[in-house]
């Protein structure tokens, strides 16, 4: 596999969101508006990354048996810089992402990526799986978000599409997130198959 | 009256599957027979107890007394982890026929959002230990209670005849959806 296919596949073809269904808890807590879903998709973009320079670097020193607890430290430790960065120069973004941002810790799109992919191969390969996976998490995120904002608050990325007036609010509640992604999941099979 | 409404918050009006969204992985994953979806939220309740009021110490009595509060995801995230793997021990020793009801669920665990994210809820809502147990098990009965009602809808949906786009993941997200919107109807209970 070249590396434009290692790159892209995360977009459509092996979109964690849409495909492997990894990492749903933010993806369905965080996107009552693209901005949020956006925040949250270039945050874990970033621990992704991180994790997987260091986990293939580190990889043949790691023994066996405790790799998945030593994944999970390096995960932990750049999540907590995420959380420091941004808690000082995003505090409104910060706020609203709330209790997730601890949480992508636990989110295994990143863990998976690490044992499956970082400790198996070199460090090049690694990064740009780590992009690639993280701007298709990103991907998924930002259009969940759009489609509810724009339903559920008549919004795009803050900018009024339309009057209020026409807004169905059930879009930026909880059952919302389910059913719209329900639907995407449906033109994505579509989208994928074609 | 306050551990009521805890209760109440907890298990109905926030629930913290449909409402929150954690612990969505083993929602989706282990939702489609109700055998194990009892088995589940077994080995979650019994974790998500312990591992509330093990953190809530470490916080208390490690973290904040040595103000190392920044270190806190890291340290919660490796207590859950070894915990996980000295229940699955201890269970094995002790009590054979609940390590073989709840064995295969507990290596799941470990990356349950929701064990790690009411952990550290207690701390953000500066609940005291035992507000803190009550929490948790509330909140482990609000998830038995829609993991269980939505694998209860999930066997029915195998038995219906699905348009061909929508079977598996789609239509089990739309019967998420509508179990989350009866949900909706205990807002403003407390």
């Amino acid at each position: 596999m070249n590396q434009i296919q290692n790159f892209t596949k995360g977009f459509i073809k092996e979109n964690p969101v849409f495909v492997l269904l990894l990492g749903m808890c933010p993806t369905l807590g965080v996107t009552s508006s693209a901005i949020n879903g956006l925040g949250m998709g270039l945050a874990t973009t970033f621990v992704l990354v991180m994790s997987n320079i260091v986990v293939s670097l580190v990889k043949s020193q790691i023994p066996d048996k405790v790799r998945i607890p030593s994944f999970i430290v390096v995960i932990a430790t750049f999540v907590t810089i995420v959380q420091m960065v941004m808690e000082a120069y995003l505090p409104s973004l910060f706020k609203s992402l709330g209790l997730f941002i601890p949480l992508i810790v636990v989110n295994c799109l990143v863990l998976g990526r690490a044992e499956a992919f970082a400790s198996k191969n070199n460090l090049g390969a690694s990064i740009v799986d780590g992009l690639g996976m993280g701007l298709g998490f990103s991907f998924a995120l930002t259009l969940l978000g759009a489609v509810r904002e724009l339903f559920g608050s008549g919004k795009l990325f803050d900018v009024t599409i339309y009057p209020e007036d026409y807004v169905s609010l059930l879009f930026v509640l909880p059952p919302g997130a389910f059913i719209v992604l329900a639907y995407l999941i449906l033109v994505i099979n579509k989208v994928k198959k074609a | 009256m306050n551990y009521l409404v805890i209760v109440i918050a907890a298990v109905l009006v926030n629930n913290i599957v449909l409402m929150q969204f954690l612990g969505i992985c083993p929602f989706l994953g282990v939702s489609k027979k109700v055998s194990t979806a009892t088995g589940m939220t077994g080995a979650v309740a019994f974790v998500m107890v312990l591992a509330t009021i093990v953190t809530y110490l470490i916080q208390k009595y490690i973290l904040d007394s040595l103000g190392l509060q920044f270190l806190q995801t890291i340290a919660f995230i490796l207590v859950i982890a070894s915990l996980v793997q000295l229940v699955e021990i201890i269970l094995k020793k002790a009590s054979p026929s609940l390590y073989q009801a709840l064995g295969i669920f507990l290596p799941l665990i470990t990356t349950n959002c929701a064990i790690l994210g009411v952990a550290i809820l207690t701390i953000q809502y500066e609940y005291n230990l035992l507000e803190g147990v009550v929490f948790a098990i509330s909140h482990a009965i609000g998830f038995g209670l829609a993991l269980i009602l939505f694998s209860g809808m999930r066997e029915h949906l195998d038995l219906m005849d699905v348009p061909k786009g929508m079977k598996g993941t789609p239509i089990a997200l739309l019967a998420a959806g509508i179990l989350a919107m009866a949900f909706m109807g205990f807002s403003g209970l407390v």
